[in-house]
């Protein structure tokens, strides 16, 4: 068609004005616009429920996998969500489980396993079976070479000391159970699990205080308080939906929330009070607040006097004087404690003074032992103003009547000292002051770091430990009896409960549970198949070992040591001194390239390095069916979602196979102590590739026999589950391998996978999963009331006596028909029933708590008369000495910790979640950074003895310049995020910089006060 | 009655004289509620943001501050501002702020835009980007008063915050809100949520701040995110969270007046050419003009019909 040039002027003006009128608006909507709003994307996924794997809170996760569940379509997980139904979570995730999908697709993740060759500068892919052929080899290899049956003493010891392990804390309980199996069959001690690096010293404290090591009440308990104390640890980042309850205390029950830390943090940032404090100086503070409640009469006086053992008398020839406890050698850096006990009557009891007239009574001596903390004092150690100090003790003395309660929230900044039991020991005797121990909204909340540490403290996955408390046989234990005796106490006053007498019922259980039908009353039940040990192989000790060179393998699963221990420079060297390491992990960790040169991050010869390492792969929660413990002791059930990725494989599987090997390899070639290598119970339907189910029900156990009450008739029959530890026995009937998780799976079904969430009072919500012991979910709940059963505050009444029994929203932690005025105490664990503010001897380095300075501190001259400047029992090896520095070279006091939008080294491989927080950083107050000439942005080099890092500085005025002791301290924070590999920007191990020392009780180490230097680049 | 309404009550260059559907009146707005006083900070929000709208934006650097990204982007639609404010008495503060879009009642960014249908306002309240329509010409970025949308140089379109429109639909809260883990952030009805607000304006002030208050800024109709402020009497703390917003004059000019103007300027334009018509008739034609030859119009540019079906 030609066109004219007038149509062609018509038609150009029409397109104009209709294009005018379109954009003048002119016009009806758009007919058939492609969608509104995007489409909903999980109309007919499939939901799989999960608990998040990172911290404690163990927040309850709704998984959407592509398909619907139809068996012709492979899941593959594209969403997470929080689970709105879950009581403590309640549909909430923090940043790092809401990026959660990220870590389950990481780049990262291991897809197949693969070796590295001795001096190799590369990963080489290998098949399933060559590497566990080759690792059963070594193994067994080293075994027979290396095993000691016998000490220089001659007497029987069968451990193996040249291949450690490390279990993970955040895989589930039933492969913990199937690790401590495998390790204990091959007589290995150097086993821990991050316990040891984390919560260890509130287990020794708070068991010494209370009987149980655990956190007292829960999550969503933390609502009920009037305030809330958070000192030592940072829970709006540590724990973030855990802090929900912070926040609902606050605006439901108008609390005042209270944050002592170092720095201004982001639990700081909604409190309603912040004071300061100089890290490493929490007991000073502490014992301050019990001279303050003792000097201003603020204790809840019946609560003392009925429920501690305030009124005890102790034995004339306790003392302390100048830093150090009666009884001290200072050759073997420890205690003789004959002294520290009480005064005892003709039948072994304890002698006591309820009028408190008595000099040495419990009450008496500690009045005059925290005399010495008097807040000028205290301003001086600390830092912290006096007066700030004074508001946090008159607040927390107003919780010393009957109905109001303060909650104590504490994590690592409180158990990461050289003396960091103490630090706990003293914050539980505030709280015993003032009546806070077994009440709704009291307690001493431990807030537990991976999501299954508290499982695998439980399980016994530490150097010197046995599942459910109890501790591994010692060389000078040789026969059963002696180990029942030791481990058996007696009870301080007639009445107690005393629950540890019970002990023979949960050890033999337990044996009955390694060694099946090999563990009879003749051969003492296996006793002598356990190994013994002479010293603790903690993580210290056996990285020394590694230095000497007298360490040649070790199995890291779902553990990251060159990250997680301190000294990173040290460690990588002890870790080429191995001749192999297997990695068991979910990631592609730095410990699994502590050979791979990355320059300044990690400056090693590959070809200097002879050892051979595997990496092999695992699954991660999401692949997996299983059990995980939170905070607040609940066993949690969740499910798989989707298979691992690639040729990845559960944990179980993994150490299935190698073990059935190792066993293969037993049986026909013989070698040295086969014994406990091949009687060990490992009954599983497939050995190579035990079920979670089937170990989760061995866990709780078993009836070997039928079982009778006191009165003859059979409670539960031979075969079945047993329905609570109270019907164990010590007569080979019974078999349990953790007789706190005796319940979790009974003939009712699997109990830790409830999901009742009516709430029965106050929070509580006793349908929902199951909490050791006995589904009990606030410790010491008896306490709550006064000792005629009244309770101490109508508003909070957890449990009521009927007439017959004790009932109510909780399950009582109390004898069910003790009857009020009964006199029997409520801290059941405790041979004298008692809450101990007198601990006698079961810590290390004193009955009662004592500052001292972290093995690194600006502090030169011992404050108090003290004659002993740090703690005089803990834990130093000699080859570490010299790598610690003083003021004059590292003058500024540093601090590590964690932030909240990562976890350890392991959510930076998460896409998501580097996007949050992409590049390592230190903090800096403002005006140490204007004397250093440091601006916001800029690089630093903070540097101690052992080594150096480099990250970008943020200047801050959160972090206060603090006058102690007369001079000027400032404080740097060291978060420990970042590493060489993930999906953030590569950085430096932050714990190249921090001192291998460690807490005198339970060897965590000193991550949390030590020494810097500071210095732009 | 319902509050995940995708009943569209506003679209972008289309006038009221032809209305979307209104029948459906029995309908309420919903608003989100964001308590600064109780904001920890965590990011949690931005990361669930990210995840369930699939957004994946560049790792990026640490600038010397906790803001990361270190601002929105058109892959992160929300991100936490941290301040540090200190009185003269030298007590600190850190202010923390979930910035984002606040979902105007009177949109800027709606009002600017010249793609139709490019950017809705649903009756529930939620304001929502439409990127099919999006022309990338960056007016939502000028009319918007909280500086909240950015261009993605990757596609050239413009994104932000959908309230997550895709959950509202079926019934769900936003992500943010849901993962929330101090409970920071509610969700509900705008009547309720001012209602919650107002408890919580209470607690605060009992707690000694005095400036606390509700931010539902009425300079853009009030909006359907809102804050609690502990210092509402100073917004601008807040990361300079403007203290009276409302949309640019030059905006408002346009879209307001200039706009109407030129549309009746138009009207009067072709009724004047019509009463030309039918009083003086159609202008006569040349009739000898001469043919203009099609090498003339292929140089013009224009094409004719048997060139454009050979190519």
């Amino acid at each position: 068609m030609a066109l004219g040039r007038r149509e062609f002027l018509r038609n150009t003006g029409a397109c104009v004005a209709g294009a005018s009128a379109v954009a003048l608006g002119f016009v009806p909507p758009v007919k058939a616009l492609a969608q509104e709003t995007r489409q909903y994307k999980l109309l007919r996924a499939k939901e799989t429920r999960n608990n998040c794997t990172y911290c404690s809170v163990g927040c309850g996760l709704l998984m959407y996998s592509l398909g619907d569940g139809a068996k012709n379509a492979k899941p593959s997980i594209f969403h997470i969500e929080g689970d709105p139904d879950h009581p403590v979570s309640r549909g909430s995730l923090c940043p790092k489980g809401a990026g959660l999908v990220d870590f389950i697709h990481s780049e990262t993740r291991l897809q197949y396993p693969s070796y590295r060759a001795p001096g190799s500068r590369e990963w080489k892919r290998i098949s399933w079976e060559e590497a566990t052929d080759r690792i059963a080899r070594l193994l067994k290899d080293d075994r027979d070479k290396n095993f000691i049956q016998r000490n220089e003493k001659g007497e029987l010891v069968n451990r193996w000391l040249s291949t450690g392990m490390l279990a993970s804390s955040a895989a589930s309980n039933e492969t913990g159970l199937l690790d401590f199996k495998f390790a204990r069959a091959l007589g290995i001690l150097g086993l821990d699990c991050q316990a040891r690096l984390c919560h260890a010293p509130t287990v020794s404290a708070l068991g010494a205080s209370f009987g149980r090591g655990a956190m007292t009440n829960n999550w969503v308990d933390i609502k009920n308080a009037n305030v809330v104390l958070i000192m030592g640890g940072n829970p709006a980042e540590a724990h973030p939906v855990g802090f929900k309850w912070v926040m609902e205390a606050k605006t439901r029950n108008a609390a005042q929330v209270m944050v002592v830390d170092p720095r201004f943090n982001r639990s700081a940032a909604v409190a309603d009070f912040y004071a300061p404090i100089r890290a490493g100086s929490d007991a000073a503070f502490m014992l301050g607040v019990i001279n303050y409640l003792l000097t201003h009469d603020k204790i809840q006086h019946e609560y003392v006097k009925a429920y501690t053992n305030a009124a005890l008398i102790v034995r004339e020839d306790f003392d302390f004087h100048e830093g150090l406890f009666s009884g001290y050698d200072a050759a073997t850096r420890s205690y003789a404690t004959t002294s520290w006990d009480y005064e005892r009557d003709e039948q072994g009891f304890a002698k006591q003074d309820p009028t408190f007239q008595h000099p040495r009574c419990v009450l008496n001596l500690l009045r005059n032992y925290t005399s010495r903390y008097t807040p000028e004092l205290v301003s001086q150690i600390t830092g912290t103003p006096e007066k700030d100090f004074l508001h946090v003790c008159e607040t927390l003395a107003s919780t010393s009547v009957p109905d109001r309660t303060s909650t104590f929230l504490f994590a690592l900044g409180w158990t990461h000292h050289t003396n960091g039991s103490q630090i706990i020991r003293a914050a539980s005797m505030v709280q015993m002051l003032l009546g806070n121990v077994g009440m709704p909204g009291g307690g001493l909340n431990a807030l537990r770091g991976h999501s299954n540490i508290q499982g695998y403290t439980d399980l016994g996955l530490l150097s010197t430990r046995l599942p459910g408390y109890m501790n591994l046989p010692k060389d000078s234990q040789q026969t059963l009896d002696a180990y029942l005796q030791a481990v058996t106490p007696k009870a301080d006053e007639p009445k107690e409960v005393n629950y540890w007498h019970n002990a023979p019922k949960f050890f033999v259980s337990l044996m009955k549970t390694l060694w099946g039908d090999h563990a009879t009353a003749s051969n003492n039940w296996g006793y002598d198949w356990l190994p013994k040990w002479d010293r603790s192989y903690d993580m210290l000790a056996y990285f020394e070992r590694m230095q000497q060179g007298k360490v040649n393998g070790y199995i890291a699963q779902g553990f990251n040591p060159l990250a997680a221990m301190p000294d990173k420079n040290r460690m990588r060297d002890g870790l080429a001194k191995l001749r192999f390491l297997v990695i068991i992990d979910p990631l592609d960790t730095e410990t699994s390239n502590f050979w791979q040169n990355e320059g300044v991050y990690n400056d090693v010869r590959p070809e200097d390095i002879q050892t051979e390492v595997f990496r092999l792969p695992s699954s991660c929660f999401a692949e997996e069916n299983g059990s995980v413990v939170n905070s607040a002791r609940w066993l949690q059930w969740h499910y798989a979602g989707t298979q691992p990725p690639g040729e990845a494989w559960n944990d179980g599987r993994i150490l299935g196979t190698i073990f059935t090997k190792l066993r293969a390899l037993y049986a026909k070639e013989g070698g040295v102590c086969p014994e406990p290598v091949l009687n060990m119970q490992w009954n599983y339907r497939d050995p190579e590739d035990p079920t979670p189910e089937e170990v989760a029900k061995e866990a709780n156990g078993y009836a070997l026999a039928d079982i009778q009450d006191a009165t003859g008739k059979v409670v539960v029959k031979k075969g079945e589950l047993l329905p609570d530890f109270s019907v164990l026995k010590d007569d080979g009937t019974t078999a349990s391998y953790c007789w706190v998780f005796a319940g979790s799976w009974t003939e009712a079904g699997n109990q830790m996978a409830r999901r009742d969430n009516t709430d029965t009072g106050l929070g509580n919500t006793p349908g929902w999963a199951w909490a050791w012991p006995a589904n009990r979910r606030l410790l010491y709940n008896r306490a709550s009331l006064d000792p005629q059963g009244r309770p101490w505050d109508p508003h909070r009444k957890i449990i009521e006596w009927n007439g017959q029994r004790w009932g109510g929203a909780d399950v009582p932690d109390y004898p069910l028909t003790s009857p009020p005025g009964s006199g029997v105490g409520p801290f059941i664990m405790q041979s004298e029933g008692m809450g101990r503010l007198f601990a006698g001897a079961s810590l290390v380095d004193g009955p009662f708590p004592e500052h001292y300075e972290p093995t690194e501190s600006p502090v030169l001259a011992p404050a108090l008369g003290s004659k002993v400047r740090h703690n005089p029992v803990a834990r130093q090896f000699a080859d570490e000495i010299p790598r610690m520095g003083n003021p004059s070279e590292f003058p500024y006091v540093a601090t590590t910790y964690s932030i909240t939008e990562l976890f350890r080294h392991w959510t930076k491989h998460s896409h998501l979640n580097a996007i949050m927080q992409p590049e390592q950083f230190v903090e800096i107050g403002e005006r140490l950074a204007g004397k250093l000439g440091v601006s916001a942005g800029d690089t630093v080099r903070v540097s101690s003895r052992r080594g150096y890092i480099e990250a970008k500085a943020v200047v801050t005025k959160r972090l206060k310049r603090l006058n102690v002791m007369g001079q000027e301290v400032d404080q740097v924070g060291v978060p420990c995020h970042w590493g060489f590999k993930g999906a953030t920007r590569k950085g430096f191990l932050a714990n190249t910089l921090t001192p291998a020392m460690g807490d005198a009780n339970s060897q965590t180490p000193e991550f949390k006060a030590f020494l810097v230097n500071v210095e732009k680049v | 009655m319902s509050m995940q309404s995708q009943d569209i009550i506003r679209r972008s260059a289309t006038n009221g004289l032809t209305p979307s559907p209104q029948a459906r009146r029995h309908e309420q707005e919903v608003a989100k509620l964001i308590d600064v006083s109780l904001c920890t900070g965590c990011k949690g929000c931005q990361v669930a943001c990210s995840e369930w709208n699939d957004l994946r934006d560049e790792v990026g650097h640490n600038v010397g501050v906790y803001d990361n990204p270190a601002d929105l982007t058109a892959e992160t639609w929300t991100v936490i501002r941290f301040d540090e404010v200190e009185d003269e008495g030298g007590k600190l503060e850190w202010l923390l702020r979930k910035e984002g879009c606040m979902h105007c009642e009177d949109p800027g960014c709606l009002k600017a835009c010249p793609s139709p249908g490019a950017i809705l306002q649903f009756a529930n309240g939620i304001v929502d980007f439409q990127s099919e329509q999006c022309i990338g010409c960056g007016y939502c970025i000028a009319g918007c008063p909280f500086d909240i949308p950015r261009i993605n140089s990757k596609d050239n379109k413009a994104y932000k915050c959908t309230l997550c429109a895709d959950r509202v639909a079926v019934g769900q809260e936003p992500a943010c809100v849901k993962t929330c883990p101090t409970g920071a952030i509610s969700f509900g009805s705008k009547a309720e949520m001012k209602d919650l607000a107002q408890t919580r304006v209470e607690d605060l002030k009992s707690r000694g701040h005095e400036g606390a208050g509700l931010y539902d800024p009425p300079g853009v109709g009030g909006t359907h995110v809102m804050y609690v402020l502990t210092h509402a009497d100073n917004p601008t703390l807040y990361h300079r969270l403007p203290a009276e917003p409302h949309i640019s004059p030059v905006v408002r000019g346009w879209k307001e007046w200039l706009k109407p103007a030129g549309a009746l300027g138009f009207i009067a334009t072709l009724a004047g050419a019509f009463a030309h018509y039918m009083a003086v008739g159609p202008n006569s034609t040349d009739e000898t003009a001469p043919e203009v030859p099609e090498k003339e119009l292929v140089e013009a540019g224009e094409k004719p019909d048997q060139n454009r079906r050979d190519a």
